[in-house]
Parts: structure tokens; C-alpha cells; sequence
């Protein structure tokens, strides 16, 4: 029997599009200091590290070596997993695996990027396929514009459902001083007038590029109610990884992954209702359609219903299921942390940290991971103890 | 350099070469396109799906394929994006040239989709549904890659 485990400490960068005042390795640091301060633990306390990023965005292999000043990892264990998108989550599950094995108590999770050192949609195209795939598939935001480009044929979905999505997270990041794009709200015209990028897909609807960091501490149930008053409890998670033929996804079934990957976490949660028994949601939605379509594959409202919902105002602050408080990844992403944010945004929200941002009696968080060739990893964080 | 700048170092701008294997059915599927401008798919005798192009493993299952299957030259559009915004290509190192099309298209006969651009850039004039043809290389000119394919056509 798996021990249980809850977060009880999250550390953060203030996300930039360019940090030069540090390296990769400082930054890091910035993020786990603030996270041992947020459980008033120290870096001794720590018995091992679970660290991830995209290593080819900055071309530096063997980042769990490479890192340990800053991650604090001299003569610990220290595991480098990197899984694409969903490095973060994959850091999150595996720091959750290492305590709920019973052989760690206190284990931390790393994920990190610094997108300005590279070409960030070069560096994407060498995950795929280099026979069949790499000549014609061009990094994360025209393959994604091919997903959004069939769910409009399915469904009927207009760009300006996609434009309020984006315009729902950036509302959300004016209250977020972490974010990148802090500060600076859009409207649905302003998405609509930006430029073309890759036909849906404008300016305005996908992600910024982001170098920043985030930690977060796990540790075992007998100690983390000794370290914080209020942990966040790790109800459940599920990753589902599939092919990485990116023409074996069939776009017309939803988010295959995500369905399978939610089925299995909510189950394990006793979540019936995404939307009635869960209290937040902290979603990897990396452009502006996925928060129509890739709701409806959690199973907040049936395909196709999406842009209803969301027009509705259900997943605004105050809705029904209020969606990104943090202003989401449409707001920051650097992609090894960015899953990991999520979960760590999740964990605030459940230990009522969440400041400007906090959603009010926040009983059940979920956070999601995304990456790759459409596989997706599923989180659910609660302020009770599982049973 | 002024006392407060940042300073990045630069890698500077050569690759490393890389020599990859194709497999056998990869193989075949390349002599296909250069002796008969035609695909070639592989059917997986446990989900029964005919895939393209031709892989030894299917995933789903697990197992070993080995039942090749003829496709002709023509598909639909399932997916498709326009390209418009500059990256670098990491197959050339240099920024592939704008705009492009790039989309996934159904070869007749075959269950999964395929990978390729489409020779239209003007969205109005591409829709999810369209008929399409593959333009080949001249047969002297093919190398055995996936460029021997040289873009996707609609049939208007
Ligand atoms: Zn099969």
C-alpha cells in the first residue's frame, strides 16, 4: 500500500521572456530557495531531487549534473526526467512516487526552461520523427493549429471562441505578479487583429516564450502535517503517453490521452463531476482552442459544447469551475516548468496561498500536463486527506 | 562593452551530422514512390488498421507487421495549418522559407493520416474535406527520402 503524500511547499521566478542576470543553474536556485522558505524547511532537509526540463532547448545534456548548485543536489539522489511538455507533471508524479514508495520523506520536484537560449520551435521540431516527420512538422504552434483546424470542421467553432479563452487567462494573470504577462490584459478585438501565425492561430492565442523556474516539496503523510498547517493532499494522478507518430492521432475522437489519462485520476479521486466536484482547474492549455476542446475531453461539458461553456462564464473567476487563476500558459510558459507550475498553482489554491489569485473554499484542484504528440498527465490535489 | 551589459555566449552555427536508420519497410516504401509513384501502407493484423507509411511494430498492439499493403497517390485533407512566422530548421540550420503549408492527409486506402505540405497558402482556398494528389519527384532525381514527395495538390 502506497503511503500518502502532500505537497507542503511551491517556489517560483518572476517569469521573463529574457533572465540574463542569471543562468540556468542560478535561476533554479531562485525557485527551490522560495519554496524551502514557503515550508521553512532547508536545503538539508531534502532527501532527494527529481529535476526536468526540454535539455535540447538549451543544449546543455545531463542538467541533473550539471544543476546540482543551484538545485541543492550535491551528494543527494538526484533524478533528471524529461518528458516534453509534460516534463513537469512527469516531475510532480515521480517525487510523488519516490514518497509514496516509503523510501523518501521529503522529496523535491524541479522543472525549469530558459526558451531564450534557443530557436524554441527548431529545438520542438527535433522531438519528431527525423524520416517521416521532421521535413514537414513545424514545432508546437502550426501542429496544434492542425488540431484546431479539424475541431472547427467538427464543430463548428469560430476564432472568436478561441479569442475568449485567451482573453479569460490574461484577465486572470492582472492577478498574478508571477506571471509574464502580468499587467498586460487583451481583449477579444485585440486577439482577433493580431497577427496570423499559422492559420487559426494568431498572436495573441498561443503562449509566450518564458524563462523561469519552479519548485515544489513533497513529503510523506506522518511529517507533512508537522510542516505545514494546511498541505495540499495528492489525491490522484495518471499519465497517458501514447505513439509518437504524429499521424496515428485521430483529431475527430477529442484528446484521446487526456480522456483516458481524467478518467483514471477522477476515479481514483471519487471525482463524478469534473465540473461540480472539483473547485479549480490548473490546465496546461498552451493555445487558446485547447480550452475549448481539451475541457471537453476532461469532461466538463460533452463534445463540441465547449465554446458554450466558456462563453457562459462558467471557468471565469467566480464561475462554476474557475479555470487558470494564474493566467494559465497563454500568460508564462517555460516549458519544463510549465506543467509543474500547474500543479504547484493548484497545490496554493488548495493551501488558500493563493493571494490575489486564490479561488474561495477551495476543497478539490486539478492541474494537467501536456506535450509531445498529444499524450497528457492528470493531477488532483485536495485540502482532506485521502482515505 | 559597458560596465552593466549581459553578456551570451553564441554556439556558433554548425550542426552535427546525424545518419539514421529507415528500416527495411521504409526502404521499400521509398522504391515504391520511385518505380511506381504510388504509396505503400501496412496493414496490422490484430486492430486490422492500415497505416502509412510502412512500420515493422504496430503500438497499439505490440506486435510484429509484415502484410504490406498497394495505396494509390491520392488522399483528403483532414488537418491543415499556414505556416506564416520564420523558425530555423533544424534538418538545414537555416530558417525555412515562409509561407508554407503544412497538413495531415488521409492516402486512400490507409486508416491513419499523413504528414506533407500542401502546395495552397491562401487560407480561402483550402478547406478540411479537399481531394488531393501527391507530385513526385522526376524518377532520376529521387534520393529515397520524404522529400521525393514533393508537396500535396488539391484536385479542384
Ligand atoms: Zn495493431
Amino acid at each position: 500500500m502506497a503511503r500518502r503524500v502532500a505537497i507542503v511547499g511551491t517556489g517560483q521566478t518572476h517569469h521573463k521572456s529574457h533572465r540574463l542576470d542569471v543562468n540556468g543553474r542560478e535561476m533554479i536556485h531562485e525557485a527551490v530557495t522560495r519554496a524551502l522558505e514557503d515550508c521553512e524547511l532547508t536545503i538539508n532537509d531534502v532527501d532527494a531531487i527529481v529535476i526536468g526540463n526540454m535539455d535540447h532547448f538549451e543544449s546543455i545534456n545531463c542538467v541533473d549534473t550539471w544543476s546540482v548548485e543551484g538545485s541543492g543536489g550535491v551528494m543527494k539522489p538526484i533524478l533528471k526526467v524529461s518528458t516534453g511538455g509534460t516534463t513537469g507533471t512527469s516531475v510532480a508524479i515521480a517525487a510523488y512516487y519516490h514518497v509514496a514508495s516509503g523510501l523518501f520523506d521529503r522529496v523535491l520536484a524541479i522543472g525549469w526552461e530558459k526558451n531564450s537560449e534557443s530557436d524554441t520551435t527548431g529545438a520542438i521540431i527535433t522531438c519528431s520523427d527525423p524520416i517521416w516527420d521532421r521535413f514537414s512538422y513545424s514545432g508546437a504552434i502550426p501542429s496544434l493549429a492542425t488540431e484546431a483546424s479539424a475541431y472547427m470542421k467538427q464543430y463548428g467553432a469560430t476564432q472568436k471562441d478561441a479569442a475568449r479563452v485567451a482573453v479569460r487567462d490574461r484577465t486572470h494573470a492582472l492577478n498574478n505578479p508571477y506571471a509574464q504577462m502580468y499587467n498586460r490584459p487583451i481583449s477579444i478585438e485585440d486577439v482577433m487583429e493580431s497577427a496570423m501565425l499559422a492559420y487559426p492561430i494568431k498572436l495573441l492565442d498561443v503562449c509566450p516564450r518564458s524563462d523561469g523556474a519552479c519548485a515544489v516539496v513533497f513529503a510523506a503523510e506522518e511529517i507533512a502535517g508537522k510542516i505545514s498547517p494546511r498541505p495540499a493532499w495528492f489525491k490522484s494522478c495518471a499519465a497517458r503517453h501514447t505513439t509518437t507518430w504524429f499521424g496515428d492521432v485521430d483529431y475527430d475522437t477529442g484528446l484521446l490521452s487526456l480522456q483516458r489519462a481524467a478518467r483514471e485520476a477522477f476515479d481514483k479521486a471519487g471525482i463524478r463531476s469534473p465540473a461540480d466536484d472539483l473547485d479549480v482547474a490548473e490546465l496546461y492549455l498552451p493555445y487558446s482552442y485547447a480550452g475549448l476542446k481539451w475541457i471537453e475531453a476532461l469532461g466538463f461539458c460533452g463534445p463540441g459544447e465547449g465554446p458554450r461553456f466558456i462563453w457562459d462564464g462558467n471557468t471565469d473567476m467566480g464561475g462554476k469551475i474557475p479555470m487558470n487563476p494564474s493566467g494559465g500558459v497563454i500568460s508564462t510558459n517555460c516549458i519544463g516548468a510549465t506543467a509543474l507550475l500547474r500543479v504547484a498553482e493548484a497545490a496554493l489554491q488548495v493551501m488558500g496561498k493563493g493571494g490575489k489569485r486564490q479561488v474561495p473554499d477551495v476543497k478539490n484542484a486539478l492541474a494537467t500536463g501536456f506535450g509531445g504528440c498529444w499524450w497528457s498527465d492528470v493531477v488532483v490535489l485536495s485540502k482532506d486527506r485521502p482515505s | 562593452m559597458k560596465n552593466t551589459e549581459l553578456l551570451t555566449i553564441r554556439s556558433g552555427d554548425t550542426g552535427m551530422p546525424y545518419e539514421w536508420s529507415i528500416g527495411k519497410y521504409g526502404s521499400r516504401f521509398f522504391r515504391e514512390i520511385r518505380e511506381h509513384q504510388r504509396f505503400l501502407g501496412i496493414r496490422c493484423p490484430g486492430c486490422g488498421k492500415v497505416r502509412v507509411p510502412p512500420r515493422r511494430l504496430c503500438g497499439p498492439c505490440f506486435r510484429e507487421l509484415d502484410e504490406l499493403v498497394e495505396l494509390s497517390d491520392t488522399g483528403i485533407i483532414t488537418a491543415f495549418s499556414v505556416v506564416n512566422y520564420p523558425f530555423i530548421d533544424p534538418d538545414t540550420g537555416l530558417q525555412r522559407p515562409i509561407p508554407y503549408t503544412y497538413g495531415y492527409i488521409r492516402i486512400d486506402g490507409s486508416d491513419n493520416i499523413f504528414s506533407h505540405i500542401i502546395n495552397e497558402t491562401d487560407e480561402s482556398r483550402i478547406k478540411v474535406g479537399m481531394k488531393v494528389r501527391a507530385v513526385f519527384r522526376k524518377p532520376e532525381e529521387m534520393e529515397g527520402n520524404i522529400r521525393d514527395i514533393r508537396y500535396f495538390e488539391i484536385i479542384r
